[in-house]
């Protein structure tokens, strides 16, 4: 009986011990886990940038950095506008249902402001910075080519407000991140008024 | 005279005291017979059996060269690209030691490649190798996380985008995808942070699993033995002495072998660093000698030549998460192979047509999606892409059934030594 109540015993010791290991190990590896996560410092240095837009032309773009990614504003003409809308057919996601915008830019522009759009400009397939074709009937993208953005790492094609392209790798459109207006001039890139995200 | 010899037979006789000494504490003699001076392997190996010794020795180089270059490289982001050039320019044989080490990234490759060749043509997978062959495609897989965590630390153009396309593939994965990315960058992108902790994990961390995963794959292959060009088990014919009748010890016998291989080896990666240390661009990328810039990608971005078989599988499907799982399932195949393979018999001498083609078909294929991973995007290449990934994916997935009902030819009981009939 003595010899049953002990290995009994011991199985529970061991099991318990186990047991208690294993939350142990579970637990001290959580902060070497979380230690791997963008630290207080690259946090605070994601903070939002101002875009001053009062000196951009009608087809032409600004180039900012946020968060160590390159966002463009492209101010579009009405020509550029009016030829958004002939392409649906060709675009993977013409209505930017699968892609990620805040809810403002959820629209045939894809921005706040039809003229200005804004744009994180890495290729949403693998983070290359796409070249701007901007202009209509390009010698390499062909007669049709409304104008556009080409990325030259694995030739995914945008239009010009960041829609994608059937038959290339990227999966959705370029990202638009959150941002505001400050009077007509000035985008605070990286923060909306709250109300519309 | 006669003190000469006794002080001869003196020094003899202390030195043996002394390893007997060692031996009551520690198994040294037991050790070196074991693995090295009575480790019996076939007399019939040929050239193709030099890349394992030849691996080892890249791995070493390695090691050296990279403490050394451990010495006046800088971690950092505002540094990394600079010092780099410093021990070009300014240290002391900097520039021999810093192309050691780039010119080994490739040969690690080379011969690891080679040896895995090896290993398919003559069945060194099969049962009961396949932990062996298992220990080789996870010490596989540390050398691609080596090599990819190094190339980001000289900080130039195709570091950094070559990083951000890599890391952006965990993006991929469902759901957690965006976070993983986060994670691995701790950062919202391929910053000073990154560069740093690549730094961290390319000089301790992917190191130390590489050597003892390299300590645990000879273990496992001194238990199994080592196959030969005939794929015949030698320990099943042994001599009155127990002794395998087709073995010599690896020591002298096939050191001596390994010592020639060592010297040729040696000769052409000395032609390589001393004449041809980028290679043409192959192995050190000329979008390289430009520091990172964020902002800017370079028109054309490549891996370096050992990953672009399989950059060619991720390029050739029009989808992001099917190209992402793709490229890996290339590799997990690999790990499955002696599982896959049905047959009995172990070495192509023996083994019939479907599987010479089979492994013809996947080499080519291997290759020339090796060239299309360099290649710019055109539709023709995307098309040979698909064409040569499909086949490459066949070799695997039919392998099943091609092998099962093989025609192969009688395997004999002993070692031939001139093999081609």
């Amino acid at each position: 009986m003595s010899e049953e109540a002990s290995v009994s015993r011991r199985r529970f010791l061991a099991v318990a011990t186990s047991v208690t290991g294993a939350v142990g190990l579970a637990m001290t590896a959580a902060p070497f886990i979380a230690s791997f996560r963008p630290s207080a410092r690259a946090q605070a240095l994601g903070a939002p940038v101002e875009v001053d837009i009062s000196k951009l032309e009608t087809g032409s773009m600004v180039r900012v950095q946020w968060r160590g990614q390159p966002v463009w504003a492209l101010k579009r003409g009405k020509e550029m506008l009016t030829l958004l809308g002939n392409h649906n057919d060709k675009l993977r996601d013409p209505d930017s249902k699968e892609s990620i915008q805040p809810p403002y830019a959820v629209n045939a522009t894809r921005s706040i402001r039809p003229d200005i759009l804004v744009v994180i400009s890495t290729c949403t397939h693998l983070g290359c910075v796409p070249i701007e074709k901007l202009q209509p009937a390009d010698a390499e993208l062909g007669a049709d080519w409304p104008g556009g953005f080409f990325c030259p790492c694995h030739g995914s094609k945008f239009d010009l407000a960041g829609r994608v392209y059937t038959g290339v790798p990227a999966p959705t459109n370029l990202t638009v991140p959150p941002y505001r207006f400050v009077g007509d001039n000035m985008i605070i890139v990286g923060e909306d008024t709250g109300a519309n995200a | 005279m006669s003190a000469a010899g006794t002080g001869a037979a003196a020094q003899g006789g202390r030195f043996a005291r002394f390893i007997d000494w060692v031996d009551e504490r520690f198994p040294l003699t037991a050790m070196m017979k074991e693995h090295v001076t009575e480790y019996y392997a076939a007399k019939s190996f040929n050239a193709w059996y030099v890349f394992g010794v030849l691996a080892l020795l890249v791995l070493i180089l390695q090691v050296v060269t990279g403490i050394y270059l451990t010495m006046s490289y800088k971690p950092s982001a505002e540094d990394a690209f600079a010092s780099v050039e410093y021990i070009m320019r300014d240290v002391d044989w900097g520039w021999l030691i810093r192309y050691m080490h780039s010119t080994g990234a490739s040969a690690f490759f080379i011969v690891v490649y080679l040896h895995m060749f090896r290993a398919l043509m003559y069945g060194s997978y099969k049962s009961p190798r396949e932990l062996l062959w298992v220990i080789g495609m996870l010490l596989y897989v540390a050398l691609m996380a080596q090599a990819f965590t190094g190339y980001l630390l000289p900080w130039g153009q195709m570091s950094y985008w070559g990083a951000q396309v890599i890391v952006s593939l965990f993006g991929a994965i469902p759901v957690v995808g965006g976070a993983i990315v986060e994670w691995i960058r701790g950062d919202y992108f391929i910053s000073d942070i990154t560069l740093n902790r690549f730094f961290a994990l390319h000089v301790i961390a992917v190191p130390l699993a590489l050597m003892i995963l390299a300590v645990v794959h000879i273990l496992a292959l001194h238990t199994t033995g080592s196959l030969n060009p005939d794929g015949i088990e030698i320990k099943k014919k042994k001599g009155p002495d127990g002794i395998p009748l087709d073995g010599v010890a690896f020591h002298p016998y096939h050191t001596a072998k390994d010592l020639v291989a060592i010297i040729i080896f040696a000769i052409v990666f000395c032609a390589v660093i001393f004449f041809a240390p980028d290679m043409g661009g192959y192995f050190l990328e000329h979008a390289n000698f430009e520091p990172a810039n964020m902002l800017k990608t370079p028109a054309h971005i490549a891996p370096v030549w050992y990953f672009t078989p399989f950059y060619a599988i991720l390029r050739a499907v029009p989808s992001k998460g099917w190209g992402a799982f793709l490229m890996a399932m290339a590799i997990v195949m690999l790990f499955l192979l002696p599982w896959l393979d049905r047959c009995k018999v172990k070495s192509i001498r023996y083994r019939g047509w479907s599987w010479k083609i089979a492994l013809t078909i996947f080499t080519v294929s291997f290759l020339a999606l090796g060239y299309l991973g360099m290649q710019p995007v055109t539709p023709a290449y995307v098309y040979a892409a698909r064409l040569f990934g499909i086949l490459y994916f066949a070799f695997f997935l039919l392998m099943p059934l091609y092998t099962a009902r093989e025609r192969t030819k009688p395997v004999p009981d002993r070692v031939v030594y001139h093999g081609h009939h």
